[in-house]
């Protein structure tokens, strides 16, 4: 049971292509507590930490876009550019556990993962973000919505790894929103992602672990656009966000667990959707 | 090429680590093996503390690479090709750094098991911000748990390192 590291994408496809059943590990964060206190026995591995590849960013203005290899720490993105082109994302990336987590957790790990309470999730949600997936038989790119299809399940095929992901760079308000039991290093009860493209009049929400996956909540946004506009010079009707809260926790879908219960994560749900939405036009 | 870095499931592979400095060579080891286990119980540096081993009490904290991070929560077959550094390596010697110093002469200190972790991610913290506002010293040590001091006397640690550092540059 080898520790395999390889140190470029191409070695990455031909080593896991190799070793189909390998398991990858990218900042350990989730994987080594698992080994730690949860009796996991390692599988042969395939370190991510040397792909260089894997960690670097970019930005495309001229289709208003960036992109964010699956190697890029939290850390990365809380300050400087990332964070004033993807606000959002920033804020969720702070809330990840503590300065030690973020140094070491990635996006790509919080997808590898896919747990409903992942903090960057309901941003690639809201964002509509595109996946970029290399494997054995080439690259393919899958919708955010697809990509997620149940608790802790993604559709990943064998051999195949999240490269990087592709987010849009909006002209709008955007921000995250999380629920926990204390300010720091805490895993979310509740959490949402409302982004506002102001240009388009157009209003995304996804929501985090009050369901299987994380929601987003078409419905609500549609009665929310119907109701009234979100253009930039707009203004906000109290009523109508309270509204919009409660039509958000009546789509979402908690379950009680030893984190929360089901009633209050689709009441704190409901309350930070209003908040976000009444953020967005102050 | 890529390394094949044969760690094993029981038997006697060999990898190496660089430790403060040192190169080090890992035997016997079990491919689960974290940092943090390897460093205490493999390498004779036990100044990194286990105590919650999933990454939420700091007390683990070590620098790899120029980031701090929870050695709890690394991998040590993972972390060939890394640079390491524990708070056995932060003075010269064996010498008390200027945190250490202001740890004791503020008192941070009580019953002593979170401060390895402390002290790691205070150097690390003042590296990278010489000049904290005590909201960036909250931040900076959101990761380290203290059940003795109620924090107090730790962030007056690192404001007295802070000026002290300022004074004499």
């Amino acid at each position: 049971m080898p520790v395999l590291i390889p140190r470029s994408v191409d070695e990455l496809v031909d080593i896991f292509q190799e070793h189909p059943a390998a398991k990858l590990l990218a900042g350990g964060t989730d994987y080594m507590v698992e080994v730690n206190l949860h009796g996991r026995k390692p599988e042969t591995m395939i370190s991510l930490r040397q792909v260089k590849e894997l960690s670097e960013w970019s930005v495309r203005s001229t289709q208003r876009s960036i992109t964010i290899g699956a190697g890029l720490p939290y850390a990365d993105m809380e300050h400087g550019e990332i964070a004033r082109l993807v606000p959002a994302l920033a804020q969720a990336a702070r809330t990840v556990g503590s300065p030690q987590i973020r140094a070491a957790g990635t996006l790509g790990g919080n997808l590898g993962t896919c747990s409903p309470a992942g903090d960057s999730l309901p941003v690639l949600a809201a964002l509509n973000a595109t996946i970029h997936v290399i494997g054995p038989d080439g690259n393919r790119d899958v919708e955010f919505s697809d990509f997620m299809i149940g608790v802790k399940k993604n559709s990943l095929r064998p051999a195949e790894f999240v490269h990087s992901v592709s987010m849009p760079i909006v002209d709008g308000w955007q921000g995250y929103a999380k629920v926990g039991t204390r300010n720091a290093m805490v895993i979310s009860t509740a959490s949402a992602c409302l982004v506002r493209d102001s240009d388009e009049g157009i209003v995304s929400i996804a929501l985090g672990s009050v369901g299987p996956t994380v929601i987003r909540c078409h419905g609500a946004e549609t009665w929310l656009m119907k109701t009234m506009s979100l253009r930039a010079e707009s203004t906000l009707d109290p009523v109508v966000a309270q509204e919009f809260g409660q039509r958000v926790a009546q789509e979402s879908r908690p379950i009680d667990d030893h984190r929360s219960t089901a009633e209050y994560r689709r009441h704190a749900v409901g309350v930070l959707a209003q908040r976000l939405l009444l953020r967005s036009f102050s | 090429m890529s390394i094949n870095i044969p760690v094993s499931g029981q038997s006697n592979e060999i990898y190496s680590l660089s430790v403060n400095g040192q190169v080090h060579q890992v035997k016997d080891a079990w491919i689960g093996e974290s940092l943090l286990y390897v460093l205490r119980e493999r390498l004779g540096l036990p100044g990194s503390k286990g105590a919650c081993e999933q990454g939420e009490c700091g007390s683990c904290t070590v620098i790899v690479d120029s980031k701090a991070v929870c050695s709890c929560l690394v991998m040590a077959a993972d972390a060939v090709n890394t640079e390491i550094l524990t708070v056995e390596g932060l003075g010269p010697n064996g010498a008390l750094t200027d945190v250490q110093s202001a740890f004791l002469s503020e008192g941070g200190v009580q019953c002593g098991f979170c401060t390895p972790g402390f002290i790691v991610a205070v150097h690390h913290l003042l590296e990278s911000n010489p000049s904290p506002t005590d909201d960036e010293i909250r931040e900076a040590l959101s990761g380290n748990i203290c059940r003795c001091t109620g924090y107090g006397r730790i962030l007056e640690a690192v404001r007295t390192v802070a000026d002290q550092r300022r004074t004499n540059s």
